[in-house]
């Protein structure tokens, strides 16, 4: 199999990655070999085999539903923001 | 004098802290002028820990009180640049957060300091921690202290090198398809990968959060011993850690240990050299009483695919939070996701960019149950084989790579050629189990390693066969 430039430029809009037509090309070979790869486990009868998302026990891990306050402050993180206003971390238009 | 002491074992420069022969700012200083002298060549730390000497003063002040914290204490170790630290650089080795300060700590390095450990500085590694090589890192590769030309492995490539080049007494790196174990076998070292669950990933720049695991990179097994018991334990702050207290085995011989030989790891793809390595080291546990048997996990060449299916999905989830807004690189756009779609085409290196697609792709709609499901399916064969395998054996034993460490700029070409060294580190994450790597001998003056892996929580006995073979080995002829 191998993926189509229209089926790898699906890939990268999903993955919030822009690529260039370069990149298009290199990628879907990469990307197709690997998924001839692991393709492989088609070979394997998995019909009445449960999935496995963890490995470890403990499901419905409980904490008390309890307001602490954070070591760490509010000019600690915005430090780190790319663009500030007013405490605010600034974005662009979420909503037109 | 000076760099005797960064040769020493944390276990013996314990000791001389303990006996006030030599002082943490003594230990400190030499590991500070062995990164001063071979650093710049072999690039294994991105940054350096300003605040090193001040916290070896505050360790000695304490031991001069006897007020020792324990046996780590005035310790200087290195910490992978994934795990958090407070008000410093912690990158991934990524462009996307080169000038990225963590705001806390991360819960093993709170415990490191709460331990009194002195911390040298952050290590090069694989970007986002892909890769097998280091060679990925935005900040360079690092280079083997064993042969310039070659890797030191990865992702853990810095830690490994920093340990191997003696820049460190100690290093944590993290493991989520062997990157702990592998960059150890390539540089003569100890590394643990835990049992998933074992060590809180609170802190760690999430990779694949139902495979990543932290660990210690260290010079002996003792070593790796002492930090994996300073930094394991339940933890609030991570929903997937367990109730687990490290107990140590007393014992110092293999009397009544059975040890299984997986025969899916020693086919035709096997270095005859490593092989020959490995049952060498069988030969010599006989002697201290462990009994070997041949054992099968069907489901290993299948682990690999599974793995690449699942790692690749839950990095593309835990890599959409680098998306330019709140912290890391932000790259202009007309729009939001304008800005997303810049920020991570600049920011992302290949690797992460071909794993983020991939991901995405195995969840996405329409290919979700061909791939990702199916690939959770086998991941519960493979789950099963080990669990098979406990009925009749206490621990195994396997080659942790199945060649010696390549050049520098080797697999570069090819990703799928590159994935492949994994194939016999993989399968233990995908499971959950716990695998410890460590040397087992030189071949054409390079390090072979042997890896043991155990029942899952079953470190206590992977660290006693461990301490006994290392015995029996003795020293490495370098």
């Amino acid at each position: 199999m191998k993926l189509t430039k229209t089926e790898v430029e699906h890939i990268a809009k999903l993955a919030r990655v822009k690529i260039s037509q370069e990149e298009n090309e290199k990628y879907s070979e990469q990307l197709s070999e690997i998924l001839n790869y692991v393709g492989q486990l088609e070979e394997l009868d998995t019909n009445s085999i449960p999935p496995t998302a963890r490995v470890s026990e403990g499901v419905n891990v409980w904490r008390e539903d309890k307001v602490v306050q954070s070591e760490i402050k509010r000019d600690e993180l915005l430090k780190n923001a790319p663009s500030e206003f007013d405490g605010y971390v600034k974005v662009k238009a979420v909503l037109e | 004098m000076k760099s005797e002491l960064a040769k020493l074992r944390i276990k013996d420069a314990s000791l001389s802290l303990a006996e006030g022969k030599v002082t943490s700012v003594d230990l400190t200083e030499a590991c500070l002028a062995e990164i001063k002298s071979q650093n710049g060549e072999i690039n294994a730390y991105l940054n350096i820990d300003e605040g090193a000497i001040r916290m070896a003063k505050e360790a000695d002040a304490r031991i001069s009180k006897g007020q020792r914290l324990g046996d780590l204490d005035g310790i200087p170790l290195a910490l992978k640049d994934n795990l958090s630290t407070r008000g410093q650089k912690t990158t991934a080795a990524s462009k996307i957060l080169e000038n990225y300060v963590a705001p806390y700590d991360a819960t093993v390095v709170k415990k490191l300091r709460e331990s009194g450990a002195v911390f040298l500085g952050k290590t090069n590694m694989d970007e986002f921690a892909m890769g097998s090589s280091t060679e990925s890192s935005y900040f360079g590769v690092t280079r083997n202290p064993w042969d310039k030309e070659r890797v030191p492995g990865g992702s853990s490539g810095g830690s490994a090198a920093a340990v191997a080049g003696d820049m460190c007494l100690g290093a944590l790196g993290s493991d989520t398809g062997g990157s702990i174990r592998q960059p150890a076998a390539f540089c003569g070292i100890v590394g643990l990968k835990p049992t998933y669950g074992t060590v809180s990933r609170y802190g760690l720049l999430a990779m694949a959060s139902s495979l990543d695991q932290i660990g210690p990179l260290a010079k002996t097994v003792e070593d790796a011993e002492v930090i994996f018991e300073a930094i394991s334990g339940k933890d609030g702050m991570d929903a997937t850690s367990t109730d687990y207290i490290y107990k140590s085995e007393a014992s110092d011989d293999l009397k009544g240990v059975k040890i299984g030989i997986p025969k899916e790891f020693f086919e035709d793809g096997l270095d005859n050299k490593i092989r020959s390595q490995i049952e060498k080291a069988i030969e010599q546990m006989k002697l201290a009483g462990a009994k070997f048997k041949e054992v099968s996990l069907p489901h290993t060449k299948y682990a690999l695919a599974t793995y690449y299916i699942i790692m690749p999905a839950e990095v593309s989830s835990n890599l959409a939070r680098y998306d330019g807004i709140k912290y890391g690189l932000s790259e202009e756009g007309d729009n939001l996701l304008e800005v997303y779609l810049n920020t991570r085409a600049e920011g992302f290196g290949p690797e992460a960019k071909r794993r983020v697609m991939l991901g995405s792709y195995v969840l996405s709609a329409g290919y979700y149950e061909a791939y990702y499901k199916k690939a959770q399916q086998v991941r519960t064969l493979v789950k099963k084989d080990y669990g098979e395998v406990w009925k009749s054996v206490d621990a195994l034993i396997t080659p942790v790579t199945p060649s010696l460490p390549f050049k520098i700029g080797e697999k570069t070409a090819d990703p799928l050629e590159m994935y492949m060294s994994d194939v016999m580190t993989v399968p233990i994450n995908i499971a959950g189990v716990p695998a410890l790597a460590m040397p087992c001998g030189v071949v054409d003056k390079l390090p072979v390693g042997v890896q043991f892996i155990g029942k899952p929580f079953d470190e206590g006995k992977l660290f006693q066969i461990g301490r006994v073979y290392e015995k029996l080995r003795g020293e490495l002829k370098k």
